[in-house]
């Protein structure tokens, strides 16, 4: 359903050539979690932001249900069916929850299904539906309601950054639930950036992405435990390393 | 009343028909329909343009429609207003300009009103503001405020500018008492060649007096804003200014905030911030769907509501 070939992504820091994606070819299957984990700076959200059309990318192809959709526009994307929730979303002075949950759903008049999703990220629907989505909500609340404008729309390929930066310990038992729950859907593919071992344990399949190269694939008993060994680094046996050296960060 | 008059009605003071309570429409310098109720009553003044509004002390949910609309090209119109209110009243009072020019000659409306506010009384004041018409004549609305909170009054003032207006000077005075809260809220938006200058004046004379300004506004192509608020502590008082504009094209905004301690107690805060429309919030919500254009707008709708 989605397909990068060859995706490579390039910043410069001061005139300088930094190498963020060095050619990253993956293939998505439809109804299955993914979960993208790696140490920070290794590429993970630029890669996300590559498939919403946040970023350009420097050069590859970019494949989604057969129509290449390499030089759509971010709009274009969404209307496909492509969603993307922000790991640190932006405040909007004057926008409330109400609004830009109704703007996440396509419909200008309230919706039932959006007073759904904040309960199913762990938000009293009356507390919140009229606050401003602005400086005076938490960063933990507003991360929240970034994953509810997800959760409203029927997508056929959700991309969460890191949803659980900056949510509470019972919030986030409740976004696992939801995660599970969307999975069991089989309504569209999910893709989870994160750190988290609860989080990874959802997924069917875990990439491994590191130094901007997707270092490891696999279902996710395989990968897991090679994760697990440490918090930023694995050692890879199969290229014939020893345990506490040639670490792939 | 013509189309066009209930369509300017609608437009500044939300008006299908005719209000409830008590009313006073006025159009091109002559009161068109008036009602009075029991407990507000409406006189025309004697020694100069304008009326007087009475509201008897202990008033409650009563509300006060007085819109004003200009669509005689040319017309240059003055008017005084005072209310008086009770203490212990909580009424709402909606005023508002609507201008409509379509001809060479400039229209020009300029209101002053005069708010004299009882003890522990509560007052909410919607006032908005508006032209249209593709003439060449200007359309210009120079609004007046002077307010006098006495001991305990709350009084919460939404000032709003649409769209359509050329020029426009607004002023406001006030005087807060004891223990009295004002809340000055003003929205606006310039487009075209237009020039808007807000000046505010609030000054805290009583104990625990308080004050907040609120100001957004929007700036597009090539019109002017400046923007200057000042508050005066004269007693142990908190007050708080916040300005915030958003520039687009080649506007000009200029936001000249004043706080004014006069008094070891006196507690003031202002802030400003004048910016484009943050990128990262046009992406967001293009990420839901919604054009750049739509995004802009959906933006801005909100900042300005």
């Amino acid at each position: 359903m989605l397909v990068l070939k060859d995706i490579k992504f390039d910043a410069y820091n001061e005139g300088k050539k930094v190498e963020i994606i060095k050619g990253i070819s993956l293939t998505l299957e439809p109804g299955k979690l993914y979960v993208i984990t790696g140490p920070n700076g290794g590429g993970k959200s630029t890669l996300a932001k590559i498939i919403m059309g946040i970023e350009k990318s420097t050069s590859g192809e970019i494949w989604f249900e057969d129509q290449n959709i390499t030089d759509a526009s971010i709009t274009e994307r969404a209307k496909l069916g492509i969603g993307y929730a922000f790991q640190q979303p932006p405040r909007f002075k004057g926008i409330k929850v109400r609004q830009l949950l109704n703007l996440s759903a396509g419909h200008k008049v309230d919706c039932r299904n959006c007073k759904n999703s904040l309960v199913e990220v762990g938000l009293c629907t009356q507390d919140y539906i009229n606050r401003d989505v602005d400086t005076s909500l938490s960063g933990g609340e507003l991360k929240r309601i970034e994953i509810a404008t997800l959760l409203n729309r029927t997508l056929k390929l959700a991309l969460f950054d890191e949803p659980e930066a900056g949510i509470d310990l019972w919030s986030f038992t409740k976004l696992t639930e939801t995660f599970s729950k969307m999975h069991e859907k089989k309504e569209g593919t999910i893709v989870i950036i994160s750190h988290q071992e609860r989080i990874l344990e959802l997924a069917d399949e875990i990439i491994m992405v590191s130094e901007g190269l997707v270092q490891r694939q696999g279902p996710k008993d395989e990968i897991l435990p090679t994760i697990l060994m440490g918090p930023n680094c694995y050692c890879d046996f199969t290229k014939g390393g020893k345990p506490g050296y040639d670490c792939v960060r | 009343m013509t189309v066009l008059d209930e369509h300017l009605l609608e437009t500044v003071a939300e008006l299908h028909g005719v209000p409830e309570g008590a009313y006073n429409i006025r159009k091109d310098g002559q009161s068109v329909g008036r009602k009075s109720t029991a407990n507000i009553e409406i006189v025309t003044k004697q020694d100069k343009p304008g009326i007087d509004i009475i509201i008897k002390p202990g008033t409650k949910n009563e509300s006060v429609h007085i819109p004003v609309i200009l669509t005689e090209e040319g017309f240059k119109d003055m008017v005084y207003n005072d209310f008086y209110i009770g203490e212990d009243a909580d009424v709402l009072i909606v005023a508002g300009c609507g201008i409509s020019n379509c001809g060479p000659q400039d229209s020009q409306h300029d209101g002053i009103h005069t708010f004299h506010i009882g003890k522990n009384a509560h007052v909410r004041y919607v006032e908005k503001h508006y032209g249209e018409g593709d003439g060449t004549g200007q359309k210009i609305l120079n609004p007046l405020t002077n307010i006098n909170l006495e001991e305990g009054a709350r009084a919460e003032m939404e000032m709003v500018q649409i769209r359509g207006v050329n020029s426009t000077i607004r002023t406001t005075n006030a005087t807060i008492g004891p223990k009295a809260h004002l809340v000055l809220e003003e929205r606006m938006m310039t487009h075209g060649n237009q020039l808007a200058e807000t000046r505010m004046d609030a000054e805290i004379v009583g104990a625990d007096g308080s004050v907040q300004v609120i100001s957004r506004s929007v700036a597009r192509d090539q019109s002017k804003q400046i923007f200057y608020p000042r508050v005066i502590g004269k007693n142990r008082c908190k007050a708080h200014v916040q300005c915030d504009a958003i520039i687009m094209d080649h506007a000009q905004v200029r936001s000249i905030p004043e706080i004014d301690a006069q008094h070891s107690d006196a507690e003031l805060v202002h802030e400003a911030a004048i910016g484009k429309i943050a990128g990262e919030q046009i992406i967001k919500l293009m990420t839901l769907g919604l054009t750049e254009l739509e995004a802009e707008e959906a933006i801005l709708q909100g900042f300005l509501k």
